[in-house]
């Protein structure tokens, strides 16, 4: 795996963000890690350690306030915080693409999800409006949306979160990025969608070797899932291993808390130490 | 006792109504607008009785206006006798009343004409200017709110609200009077701010009763150039003052959809920024910017009777501008009337719309 070159390779990035009264303060500091073709990487923290932020400065879709102070983010032997406007769109979708939480919001409420994803079918696939349509049915049965061609037609609030995630992924497999990132895929979703998800996910990695970047705080699903991930604290990386690596032995003592406090549930004879 | 079948149908018949209108009550969009129609009712009867009293109050006195300067008191009382005034102001309410229920607005105490009559005769003017008014406002807030929104805290964004600012503060009658100075009197590009087409032109046959197509109808180019030469000034200036709470409204209300999560996951897939300003975030900033249009409406309507006023437009605006400095009280509880009922019509298209544009409220 070190023999071949990353696919993205973060460097030392660091992120401030600036608050209503003009304070800014950190949420990435010397940020560094690598992912490489057709891996799934795993990035686990607590809520608010800065996984979003970190997802959000590789997409180039930082919140206004938030700007990278120092480092790279490289990516095709480019450096991604110095492309313009117009090459991010040559970028995004195509080379880089991203779904996230809550995934009724994340669709556009007023178009027919049929539609939402057709319209990515053709931006990535020049294809004619009739076949898009076409081919975004097929990607929607696909993600396993039965009875799809109903389903095409509705909007978004007549989903549940579970369909609504999968429509996203339907979208997300119109793109075919080279790097498709995953911010907490199933917050909020009942624990049996969550797994088919999770199943979904990593049944369409494995045919189309997506690399993956996934970010979870269910270390459960690291385990079953990635084959490498990062731990962040306080916008720090703490640790980056192997997972056999990181359930064997965490080096990072803040990674020996995190498993005590997110696998809790699973071991309750775990001391707490 | 005659058990014929006829007893039996007419048994049948109001059951039969009945649950016909039980079928009726119990579809949701009836309902609905069974009930916008009685609020609409209500709404009609408070601004009837409002319009009335109010009016009433106003200082002066009508049969003073219509005796004329030299009138004495004896005049004066019989003027006050023919036009009723003499009477309880309970009573004249009453009277309006059983009028306005056969459509009868009352004498304009000017002209002796109905009141109903002359009101109409004014409306095309009125509808004409609007709505190029109205169209200009779009054509300069629409591209403004969107560009202060996309480059927001730029200095585009700055400007953009200095000139929304200064719109929301600058006084429409000077802003009417600086447009006829400079472009009447100084460069001559406007024609003499003197109603609806030069004088001596004739006017188109009445089709509509806007000038602009009429004429066209008529395929006379001549006349509707006239038009519209005469309507560009006013419109712009009445646009220039209603572009600016319309600006700030499409402005926020861009800023709050650009922020969704849905925009963000446009960009994530790679769509470009025109699609994402102009159709996802534009169709959805709409929306919130159809709820308050009520108040672009009551700017028109206010800004509307500055500006015919300056212009010598010959619409409703100018028509209770004269008949309220003439006391003809009639004409100006008309005009209220009028734009109430507008009003209220206005708001029921506005929700029909926000259902059609929403498909949340429209499959609820
Ligand atoms: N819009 C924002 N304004 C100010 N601070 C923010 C904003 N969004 C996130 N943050 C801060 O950035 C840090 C990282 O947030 P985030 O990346 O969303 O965490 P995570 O995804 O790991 O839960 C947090 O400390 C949070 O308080
Ligand atoms: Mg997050």
């Amino acid at each position: 795996m070190d023999m071949t070159e990353p696919l993205l390779a973060l460097e030392n990035l660091s992120v401030t963000i600036t608050d209503n009264r003009g304070q800014s303060k950190p949420i990435l500091q010397g940020v560094s890690f690598e992912i490489y073709p057709n891996e799934v990487m795993g990035l686990v923290g607590e809520s608010g350690s800065g996984k979003s932020m970190t997802a959000l400065a590789i997409m180039g879709l930082l919140p206004r306030r938030a700007k990278p102070q120092s480092g790279h983010i490289w990516f095709n032997g480019h450096d991604l915080l110095t492309l313009s406007k117009r090459e991010w769109y040559a970028v995004r979708g195509s080379q880089l693409a991203m779904i996230f939480q809550n995934p009724r919001a994340a669709l556009n409420p007023l178009m027919r999800v049929g539609q939402q994803v057709a319209r990515v079918v053709r931006l990535h696939q020049s294809l004619k409006k009739r076949a898009a349509y076409e081919k975004a049915l097929d990607l929607l049965q696909q993600v396993g949306i039965p009875d799809s061609q109903t389903r095409a037609r509705a909007y978004p609030h007549q989903l549940s979160g579970g369909m609504a995630q999968r429509v996203l992924i339907a979208m997300m497999l119109a793109c075919q990025p080279r790097l498709l990132i995953a911010d907490e895929p199933t917050t909020g979703l009942d624990v049996t969608i969550q797994a088919q998800i999770f199943e979904l996910i990593k049944t369409i990695q494995a045919e189309f070797g997506t690399t993956l970047l996934l970010i979870t705080h269910d270390l459960g699903v690291v385990s079953e899932v990635c084959q490498r991930v990062a731990v962040m604290q306080d916008g720090k990386i703490q640790e980056v291993a192997t997972v056999g690596e990181l359930f064997a032995h965490p080096q990072h003592p803040y990674t020996q808390h995190l498993m005590n406090t997110l696998l809790r549930v699973d071991r309750p004879t775990n001391s707490r130490a | 006792m005659t058990t014929t079948p006829d007893t039996g149908a007419t048994d049948q018949s109001p059951s039969l109504w009945l649950s016909f209108w039980a079928i009726l009550r119990s579809n949701p969009l009836f309902r609905y607008l069974l009930r916008r129609l009685g609020l609409a009712v209500l709404a009609l009867v408070g601004v009837i009785g409002v319009a009335f009293f109010l009016t009433s109050v106003l200082p002066g006195n009508p049969a003073v206006v219509r005796a004329g300067p030299l009138a004495n008191e004896e005049r004066i009382e019989r003027y006050e006798r023919e036009m009723g005034l003499d009477r309880p102001l309970v009573v004249q309410f009453a009277d309006y009343v059983v009028h306005l229920a056969q459509g009868d607005l009352g004498e304009s105490w000017s002209s002796r004409q109905p009141a109903q009559d002359e009101l109409r005769a004014r409306i095309p003017a009125t509808v004409e200017l609007g709505i190029v008014a109205f169209g200009l406002t779009l054509a300069i807030s629409l591209p403004l709110g969107i560009l202060a929104a996309v480059y927001q805290g730029t200095i585009i964004d700055w400007v953009i609200r200095l000139f929304a600012t200064f719109g929301a503060s600058v006084a429409l009658f000077w802003l009417a009077l600086i447009g006829i100075h400079l472009f009447y009197y100084e460069w001559d590009i406007a024609p003499p701010p003197l109603d609806r087409l030069t004088i001596g032109t004739e006017e188109p046959p009445s089709v509509t009763g806007l000038f602009t197509i009429d004429s066209l109808l008529a395929g006379d180019i001549k006349t509707c150039r006239d038009a519209l030469n005469h309507l560009w000034l006013p419109a712009m200036t009445l646009a220039l003052v209603v572009s600016a709470p319309m600006t700030k409204m499409i402005r926020s209300a861009m800023l709050e959809t650009l922020d969704k999560d849905f925009i963000r996951t446009a960009r994530a897939v790679g769509l470009p920024p025109r699609t994402i300003i102009l159709v996802d975030a534009l169709r959805s900033a709409f929306i919130p910017v159809l709820t308050t249009s009520g108040i672009v409406f009551g700017y028109l309507v206010a800004g509307n009777v500055i500006v015919e006023r300056v212009f010598s437009w010959a619409g409703v605006g100018q028509y209770v501008w004269q008949a309220l400095d003439a006391n003809n009280l009639n004409a100006v509880r008309g005009f209220i009337l009028l734009i109430a009922v507008v009003y209220i019509v206005l708001n029921l298209v506005i929700d029909l719309l926000y259902s059609l544009l929403d498909p949340r409220i429209r499959l609820n």
